[in-house]
């Protein structure tokens, strides 16, 4: 046990604010006013960005001096504690959260109002879970506590996934538990066999293992009994199918799961395994980081191809971010310092410019009840903000320079370039343009002049509640892609910890 | 008084039961009550014991001041203790929880009260003897109590039970068999006394025999595979107020006498040892994937518990296959864990039972409308079989995987990890039945505007929630009282 009133909670407090809500809301739900429970959703949203905004400072520090928040909770296992631990890397990945969880939850409001669902309660309070999950995961210090919350993580999605209670929602609802569940108990035998050898479980930068405690075919098998759980959830090939699965759930939830939570949380899974546990070296001498590339390649431009011939908007979107992922696995399997850096930013980027696309998609549902693009025809004329939204992040997805997607892209490029990988640049290269191919035609048909479908003719837009969060998060995608580190020096974070994991290696 | 505290747990609940008859008579609750306070009281001295025993070490008792090796002597160590904690909560639970079933007439009402006593007081028993043959007569008070319990639950119980009583009897004969053989060649029943003369090397021979014997006689009590045969229809068709203490507790009891006999007196330099261990492991491996297999086939709960069950004992059993004192140490908490979580899920049934009187899942649909604690206990009970963090079957699964991994016995952490999938197929799919499906449109048949049950079935539901909950996130307190017992007998 620890003295709480010396060490800094603010880790513990960001995991703690979401989970009381997350109860709150389950259990007084169905009986105060659906204002006031919002009003719970967000005064835990707010309090959780003031939370993990002042860490920011902390996380910049990191290697100046020992300013690093590191917090031993409990012991959780024999000899292994439940520790939190602030570094750079998982605060990226907590700003985003914790931003988007505000807008999301805005948007959320407006959605499930403006459509009129049911079970609301159930869907804030899991929704609040799956937050609270994701920030255990950020600034979890070891396996088991980061273990704890990815398992967390997959439970408390499974509601959001079968939201609708019907026939399909069942099944896919199976389908992701099958994938998730699967993967993570593999990755559950993988850190019992890890702590086996290595005696420690402490996320290092640059990793524990070494190939002493590992022999050869042992590594690989142990890395991708690992990485399985990562990039099941990251939606790699051939483990997606899931993902585009999932859809079946609200546009929210899908937002959720495709742009911030879920996915992300399994990139991030990956980068912590392949560069935390197993580092640089042992990840490249055992082959994991080349096969896992290769698989992320192949991908991303199969899942373009399959997003191109798919006409139902939400599905086009979803192969999109199975492709957009691989991206960030892409990065980390390079392993050097750019595009380590370039696929921590793409976790920024990529969250902000598709859950544009998803809300966008979201609000054309509710407006005007249209799912396939084929119906879509001169909708910019009605929706003009909502399109105009949709199509700054399209071009920010295929990678346009001053969009933020641009800056990830050409970090984990000059990463290649400096490993002599020309397949991988030229495959990047390529996905923009396909990333073009299957995006823009949405954008243009949206805003063609001839053919106007006459009940897009009368203007009327989506609700403010939906259009207000997708116009930010629109904003936000150019900000950052013309200054990278405006506002929480998010860049600057992933820099860091695409140094911190590398220095010691030269 | 504190002096005599092993002793005073046991006869509690046993004097309880012996007046249970009379004190009937005199009046229909009066019974109720004293067995209630008896079990009560019981309990808190157990977890004074366990206080006593955590902070001055493992307690001596010899019943009647007649010497060991020939009186009677109760050994209470830090895991006896721990496990007789668990016992009297969920027997008091049950005690609390069996007054709303069961029968309404005046002279089976008595009887029922002190056969449950009886089973409370058996099980205590067993947990606490240090003497071999004192164990037998626990058993046997244990068995005969609970073929009643099982008879007492309807025309079904009563062949239940006659099954249950054919093997239970071979399996009674068997265990004094075995004791016997070891009798005459030490000459002591006494545990401690024997595990000195065995340990000279010399019995070896003699020792596997009744080793052979013992352990299908466990075997058999503990349900553990291919010896299960008694256990579903028992387990389904039970007394529905008792069924939490049969299934959770019951065949618990004989594994921890199980391991007092190999690791406490036949002791790990036994020559015969690392074959038995693998001979149970194996055992304790098809258990687990055949116990799940016919789970899933199911459609009653009871008989989906009751299969689990049989997965879970494999659990428990392979955590002494192991062997290594980490093993050892998830194995009895996931003794506790599984006691709470089987306890606590025929709690549910029953409490499902008794507001709409129906077992079937397909009868589930959306129940978690009308009965949320119920279904909240429900789902973390569910949760904690298939292992998800942070409840107590996560970690219990952690240290046995652990301490394989630390013996190098890969294919045990794969089986464990296989059984977790398979069970969680099936306890979400009981999940998807209570919060998913489309009602039913059950008849309640009972009613009330502030709680969704009667204060006695409502207590125990926390109780379990709280206890899964906490036996996860605090296991390493569990944990390290566990290994002060455990550190010097594993392998």
């Amino acid at each position: 046990m620890m003295d709480f009133m010396a060490v800094d909670l603010r880790p513990l407090y960001a995991v703690l604010v979401t989970m009381c809500a997350a109860g709150l809301i389950y259990v007084l739900g169905e009986h105060v006013k659906p204002n006031v429970r919002e009003g719970i959703t967000l005064l835990a949203a707010v309090l959780n960005i003031i939370v993990v905004y002042s860490l920011i400072p902390v996380a910049l520090e990191e290697q100046v001096l020992d300013a690093a928040i590191r917090l031993d909770v409990f012991e959780i296992v024999k000899g292994v504690s439940f520790a939190f631990k602030v570094d750079s890397a998982g605060m990226v990945f907590a700003c985003v959260a914790s931003t988007l969880w505000l807008l999301t939850s805005i948007y959320s409001i407006g959605y499930m109002r403006g459509h009129g669902e049911q079970n609301q309660t159930g869907y804030f309070a899991a929704f609040a879970m799956c937050v609270s999950a994701t920030m255990g995961i950020c600034f979890a210090a070891n396996l088991i506590t980061f273990f704890i919350f990815y398992e967390v993580l997959t439970v408390s999605t499974y509601p959001l996934v079968v939201h609708y209670r019907d026939k399909e929602g069942v099944k896919s609802g199976r389908k992701y538990l099958a994938y998730t569940l699967i993967s993570g108990q593999i990755m559950f035998a993988g850190i019992v066999i890890v702590y086996a050898v290595a005696g420690t479980m402490e996320f290092t930068p640059g990793g524990f293992l070494t190939e002493e405690m590992l022999p050869m075919p042992w590594a690989l098998i142990v890395f991708f009994m690992m990485v399985g759980a990562g990039i099941v959830k990251a939606g790699v090939m051939p483990l997606h199918s899931w993902l585009p699965s999932a859809m079946v759930a609200p546009t929210p939830v899908s937002a959720l799961l495709h742009a911030v939570a879920v996915v992300k949380a399994g990139a991030f899974c990956t980068f912590r395994v392949v560069l935390y546990v197993f580092g640089p070296a042992l990840a490249k001498d055992c082959h994991g980081a080349d096969i896992l590339a290769w698989m992320a390649v192949a991908t991303i431009i199969l899942s373009s191809f399959i997003a191109m011939r798919k006409s139902n908007l939400k599905a086009r979107l979803a192969y999109s971010t199975v492709g957009q992922l691989s991206y960030i696995i892409l990065g980390i399997c390079i392993l050097t310092p750019y595009s380590t850096a370039g696929a921590l930013y793409h976790i920024v980027a990529h969250a902000f410019m598709k859950i544009t696309l998803f809300m966008a998609a979201g609000a054309i549902f509710v407006t005007t009840h249209k799912k396939d693009i084929t119906e879509m025809v001169g909708i910019g004329r009605k929706m003009p903000y909502t399109m105009m939204a949709f199509s700054a992040a399209s071009i920010g997805v295929a990678g346009f320079p001053f969009f933020v997607g641009f800056v990830s892209k050409a970090n984990i490029i000059m990463g290649a370039i400096q490993m002599g990988k020309g397949f991988f640049v030229a495959t990047l290269i390529a996905s923009a343009l396909l990333a073009i191919a299957y995006l823009m035609p949405v954008c243009l048909i949206a805003f063609k002049k001839n053919v106007v479908n006459p009940e897009f003719e009368e203007k009327g837009d989506a609700a403010p509640a939906m259009l207000i969060p997708l116009i930010i998060t629109a904003i936000i995608s150019i900000v950052l892609g013309i200054a990278p580190n405006a506002g929480l020096h998010l860049f600057d974070l992933a820099v860091m910890a695409g140094n911190s994991i590398f220095t010691p290696l030269m | 008084m504190i002096q005599n505290l092993p002793v005073l747990i046991i006869l509690l609940p046993l004097c309880a039961a012996l007046l249970s008859l009379l004190l009937t008579r005199i009046n229909r609750n009066l019974s109720k009550y004293v067995l209630t306070l008896a079990v009560l009281a019981s309990l808190v001295l157990s977890v004074y014991q366990l206080h006593l025993v955590v902070t001055e070490g493992t307690i001596h008792y010899t019943v009647g001041n007649y010497q060991t090796p020939y009186g009677i002597e109760l050994v209470i160590d830090s895991l006896n203790a721990l496990i007789l904690v668990v016992i009297e909560i969920i027997s008091f639970m049950t005690v609390l929880f069996a007054e709303n079933f069961g029968v309404k007439r005046k002279v089976v009402q008595g009887g029922a009260r002190a056969l449950i006593g009886l089973l409370i007081t058996g099980l205590l028993g067993m947990t606490s003897t240090g003497d071999v043959f004192n164990l037998y007569v626990f058993l046997e008070i244990t068995s005969l109590s609970a073929y009643c319990l099982i008879a007492l639950g309807g025309s079904r119980g009563v062949v239940a039970a006659y099954k249950y009583m054919l093997v239970g009897t071979v399996a009674a004969t068997f265990y004094l068999l075995g004791v016997g053989i070891l009798y005459s060649a030490t000459g002591t029943l006494n545990m401690a006394d024997m595990k000195d003369i065995l340990s000279q090397g010399v019995y070896d021979d003699v020792m596997l025999v009744s080793m052979s014997f013992l352990t299908i006689a466990f075997g058999i009590k503990m349900a553990l595979f291919p010896f299960h045969g008694w256990q579903p229809s028992a387990y389904a068709h039970a007394e529905p107020g008792t069924r939490p203490l049969i299934t959770g507790v019951m065949s618990k009891v004989p594994a921890l006498a199980m391991f007092r006999f190999f690791y406490m007196i036949y002791g790990t330099d036994f020559k015969y040892m690392k074959l038995l261990l693998v001979i149970i492991g194996i055992l304790s491996c098809l258990g687990m994937i055949y116990g799940s297999v016919f789970a899933m086939m199911q459609k009653d709960i009871r008989k989906i518990l009751a299969y689990s069950s049989v997965a879970q004992i494999g659990y428990i059993s392979l955590g002494f296959a192991i062997g290594t004192p980490i093993a050892l140490a998830g194995a009895f908490l996931h003794m506790m864990g599984h006691a709470f979580m089987k306890g606590g899920l025929f709690f549910c049934t029953g409490a499902i039972r008794y507001k709409y009187g129906t077992s079937d899942i397909n009868d589930f649909g959306r129940i978690y409308k009308q009965m949320p604690l119920t279904c909240g206990l429900l789902t973390v009970a569910a949760l904690s079989m298939i292992g998800i963090p942070p409840t107590a079957g996560f970690f219990s699964k952690w240290y046995l995987a652990s301490g394989a991994a630390e013996n190098h016995q890969w294919i045990y952490i794969a089986v464990l990890v296989l059984s977790s999938l398979l069970n969680a197929v099936y306890f979400f799919r009981l999940i998807e039945k209570v919060f998913i499906q489309k009602s039913a449109g059950l008849k309640e048949r009972w009613k009330s505007e502030v709680l969704e049950l009667p204060f006695t079935i409502i207590l125990p539901i926390v109780v379990c929630f709280v206890a899964i909950l906490g036996i996860g996130i605090f296991n390493v307190k569990i944990i390290d009282i566990l290994l002060m017992t455990l550190e010097g007998v594993g392998l």
